[in-house]
């Protein structure tokens, strides 16, 4: 087939859409960003409206919101954009050997690519009666207006399944004042979301608000009243309730009709590949109708991915592939906080963690599957649901977090959002994100003014949850209530960033197996999207590049972070802070003089004790670094990097009454061999010389207890953003044994943990089992990882001396004048 | 009327990096990319007065230090959802050095 383009002066290649949807129109939108002048772009939609957000249909419905508030590109946006739009007019044939589309009324528009949004029907149960007058689906705006007039004139609602939607479309009714019946076939509610517990806990609430239910029940026909309208339900157990409305919501079904007619392959969806292509290259299917890998999806952050990967395809770009979406839902009920995602019901070869409170109406189920979430549902409290999410995504290892899995990320020691957990409760001057200063209002306004959709646009957008992550879970809530429900859904894989579709692990092995030692041949390698990366992947690359072959792999300064480059801490208003090293927190009256001196001399404004037993000057300015580096003449505190920051100590024995070791002694010798070790995130490390551990060594990467026999050694303590108390790896004899121990675990930490991952994360990641493994059941392996490291520290030298006193990288520190 | 000033020369400037120029009390970041270009920004991030010059190039953009905005190089804006502009300046590599138009520069000072 020819498939080649007219590019450049030539005319402009011609793009059909069929269907005017959100997924069809959010292509648009990512292919505008592309490549604004590639297409002239018709777009026919069979609904009289433009592209509006039917996930909100429901609140519609409820009176919450107005159709107005819901359209999402008023018809301005087409003229802007310069595309033709066809409104209320249905394509009923597409001539594929001319490359054409055909409307009902005979308008017909030519093609060079053709993109089938044409989403999904509803499924009429297929009884006596359902094409009565009074009997409707929920699916579009004329379906929300017939529910509304039918709410003004009549007392009776059924609606007919009670899912996702049934319950929505019920809500809605029921706030309009009519009286609900919800008719169901399973033996409880929404059983493709919920157990039954969770199913009955959101009934009694529903219940409660005025809702009735009839579950078990088959629906056997619809009856005709005396005016020609449904007036009645009757079902095959004979039963029968009175219903001047029935909305028929008992699923849906990918709209295939028109592809089918064209020939295209069809198989519960239009069948497409990773590029979202039809068996036919030159026509692409998104959104509901298309099925991918055998999934078609209805949540709208899959469909949003998929038009990433088709506008990208469609744009020439041809990098994207879409592979697939995990999901979660949510309910849309004001009032009712509801989360489901994965294997919530279990079975063989899973466990189940449970909490219930009926009283309170919380209820949390978690689904474990070989020490993995695999599953969970909740009810009443949801805040966690997006944590669990990303558990459950990221495949990791729970068997650390287990007693404490069920009581949440905030159990786990999140800090910064005042402890709040509702978002719903939140008034909008509220701070929700306490890193970047976003309030709960300046979200709200974003995702409606700017149309936001995911976690990622808002994060863009606002800077919400972006920094520290912590409030992830209430700016998820934040977009759910705001913008509808499915907010949670990603990719199955994390690339390392948007420059590759690679892993960190995949990038490792490439570096390590292929002997890789510069970023641009590892780019070059791994077929890397952009010509030199960006400020997230290329510090990554040169931490694994000289970890992996220390004394091969030059280190890269344009690739390091300022801090890293300058070697100093860049602060708000440019100026540096300089913390020399003080081995294991000792200093001298030499030192302190020279401190006092330099501050004096330099006119540096701020001198500050830090939480790391050490001294910061703060406000240095950038000229002045090497000079304050040769005057202080002291080591590098490497308090601006990735690396081996304080080694904090109590007194011990030497001084101490309770002193069982000599923890000072411990913690220099540990900072001196230690000493200059880049590592994928900040490392500190504590020894205190008895159990009542005054160094506070539970929330250090390493920490150390000296206690009457020996020492004990903890690993991978924490206390930033979420305070992790250490776990206990081994407890040794002699001195020598806590440096090969410590070293060792720093060094698998070193070798095989991701980039910006804590030693915490790293663990969650592997499970301290497996370190243990690793350090104390294989001598040899431990001895191995600690000779490693001591190789990659002999090729280091202190960077303040080679600066200082070498003049290395003199022009960092030079301003030219002009 | 253009004022060309010679400032330094292009090998001063590292490959994907920045020096900073000062004029009078102005400082303004000059970028050299992988393929050689020079550009010239005003060394204030419009987020919040971040120094552009120290941050990471990547492309034809600088990531700014402090809270990571993308600055297009060649027009001094923030890359979308981000909105805002450094100043620009004309700049020119000849014969291996690098030349400012400091009328511009004056201009932006005044």
């Amino acid at each position: 087939m020819d498939m080649s383009t007219p590019m450049g002066h030539g005319p402009k290649m011609k793009l059909v859409m069929v269907g005017n949807g959100m997924a069809g129109v959010r292509t648009l939108e990512e292919l505008l960003k592309l490549a604004p002048d590639l297409y002239d772009i018709t777009v026919f939609g069979a609904e009289p409206h433009p592209n509006y957000n039917r996930i909100l249909l429901s609140p519609v419905l409820a009176g919450e919101q107005t159709v107005d508030d819901i359209v999402l590109n008023p018809l301005d946006w087409y003229s802007d954009n310069n595309i033709t739009l066809h409104m209320g007019k249905k394509v009923v044939k597409i001539d594929r050997s001319a490359r054409a589309v055909e409307t009902e009324d005979g308008t017909r528009a030519e093609y060079d690519r053709l993109l089938l949004a044409t989403g999904s029907n509803p499924f009429i149960l297929p009884v006596p009666g359902a094409d009565l007058p009074g009997v409707i689906s929920f699916r579009d705006i004329a379906d929300v207006d017939a529910m509304i007039r039918a709410s003004s004139q009549y007392k009776h609602a059924v609606v007919i399944g009670g899912g996702l939607l049934g319950l929505e479309a019920a809500n809605g009714l029921m706030k309009r004042g009519m009286d609900v019946s919800v008719v169901h076939i399973a033996p409880w509610l929404m059983e493709r979301q919920l157990d039954e517990p969770a199913a009955r806990l959101l009934q009694k609430s529903l219940e409660e608000k005025g809702m009735k239910f009839l579950l078990q029940k088959q629906t056997a026909e619809l009856v005709k009243g005396e005016s020609g309208r449904v007036a009645a339900i009757k079902f095959k157990d004979g039963d029968s309730a009175p219903a001047d409305l029935v909305v028929m919501a008992v699923g849906i079904r990918p709209n295939t009709e028109l592809a089918e007619s064209a020939g295209l392959h069809c198989n519960r969806g239009i069948v497409v590949n990773d590029t979202m292509q039809t068996f036919d290259p030159r026509i692409y299917s998104i959104g509901e109708c298309a099925a991918h890998r055998g999934v078609a999806y209805g949540l709208v952050a899959p469909l949003f991915e998929q038009a990433k990967v088709a506008a990208n395809h469609l744009a020439h770009y041809g990098i994207g592939r879409y592979q697939g979406s995990v999901t979660s839902t949510k309910l849309k009920v004001t009032g009712i906080d509801l989360f489901s995602a994965g294997d919530f019901m279990g079975g063989e070869g899973t466990e189940a963690i449970l909490y219930s409170d009926p009283i309170g109406g919380v209820y949390k189920k978690l689904v474990l599957k070989d020490n993995k979430l695999v599953g969970g549902v909740m009810y009443g409290d949801t805040v966690d649901g997006a944590w669990y999410f990303s558990l459950l995504r990221d495949g990791k290892d729970v068997s650390e977090l287990r007693d404490h899995l069920m009581f949440g990320q905030d159990h786990c020691g999140n800090l910064g959002h005042q402890g709040i957990n509702k978002a719903a409760t939140m008034t909008d001057d509220m701070e929700v994100c306490g890193c970047n200063g976003v309030c709960k209002g300046d979200i709200v306004k974003a995702i409606r003014e700017k149309g936001l959709f995911t976690l990622e646009d808002v994060r863009k957008h606002t800077k919400a949850s972006s920094s520290c992550g912590s409030c992830t879970g209430l700016v998820e809530q934040i977009l759910a209530v705001t913008a509808g429900g499915d907010y949670s859904a990603a990719p199955k894989t994390k690339s390392m960033c948007g420059c590759t579709d690679h892993t960190h692990e995949a990038v490792r092995a490439a570096i390590r197996e292929n002997k890789l030692l510069t970023i641009p041949q590892v780019m070059q390698f791994m077929e890397w999207r952009t010509p030199n990366g960006c400020a997230s992947c290329r510090p990554a690359l040169n931490y694994y590049l000289i970890s992996t072959w220390p004394g091969e792999a030059e280190d890269d300064p344009q690739s390091r972070f300022i801090n890293e480059r300058a070697h100093a801490n860049i602060q708000r208003d440019g100026t540096y802070s300089v913390i020399p090293r003080m081995w294991g927190g000792q200093t001298t009256p030499s030192e302190l003089r020279r401190i006092a001196d330099v501050a004096e001399k330099y006119a540096i404004p701020s001198v500050k004790v830090t939480g790391g037993q050490r001294i910061d000057l703060l406000g240095v300015k950038k000229e002045d670094l090497p000079k304050v580096w040769a005057d202080l003449d002291m080591p590098s505190g490497h308090a601006y990097g990735k690396a081996l920051r304080t080694v904090k100590t109590c007194v011990g024995s030497e001084w101490c009454r309770f002193g069982t070791q000599d923890s000072t002694q411990m913690g220099i010798d540990l900072e001196k061999v230690f000493f200059k070790m880049w590592a994928p995130h900040k490392v500190k490390l504590a020894v205190s010389g008895c159990p009542r551990n005054c160094a506070e060594v539970a929330i250090k990467d390493v920490g150390i207890i000296g206690v009457d026999s020996g020492w004990e050694i903890y690993v991978g303590g924490n206390g930033g953003i979420k305070t992790e108390v250490a776990q206990f790896l081994v407890k040794v004899k002699t001195p020598d044994e806590v440096l090969e121990y410590s070293g060792a675990f720093l060094q698998l930490y070193r070798e095989e943990a991701r980039y910006l991952d804590r030693t915490v994360h790293y663990l969650e990641r592997v499970g301290l089992d497996y370190v243990k493994k690793k350090i104390l059941d294989d001598n040899e392996g431990r001895r191995a990882l600690y000779e490693r490291l001591l190789f990659a520290l002999s090729v280091e030298r202190d960077p303040w001396v080679e600066r200082a006193k070498e003049g290395k990288l003199k022009h960092e520190f030079e301003t030219v004048a002009a | 009327m253009n004022q060309w000033t010679d400032i330094l020369d292009l090998t001063d400037i590292p490959k994907l990096g920045a020096r900073v120029v000062r004029h009078g009390s102005l400082d303004i970041a000059v970028f050299r990319t992988a393929d050689d270009e020079v550009f010239a920004l005003e060394d204030r991030c419009p987020h919040k007065g971040g120094p552009l010059s120290q941050g990471i190039v990547h492309g034809k953009k600088v990531a700014c230090p402090l809270h990571n905005w993308n600055i297009e190089l060649d027009s001094g804006c923030a890359v979308a959802p981000d909105e805002g502009c450094a100043r620009e300046f004309p700049i020119k590599v000849e014969g291996g050095r690098v030349w400012l138009d400091l009328s511009a520069v004056e201009r932006a000072a005044a």
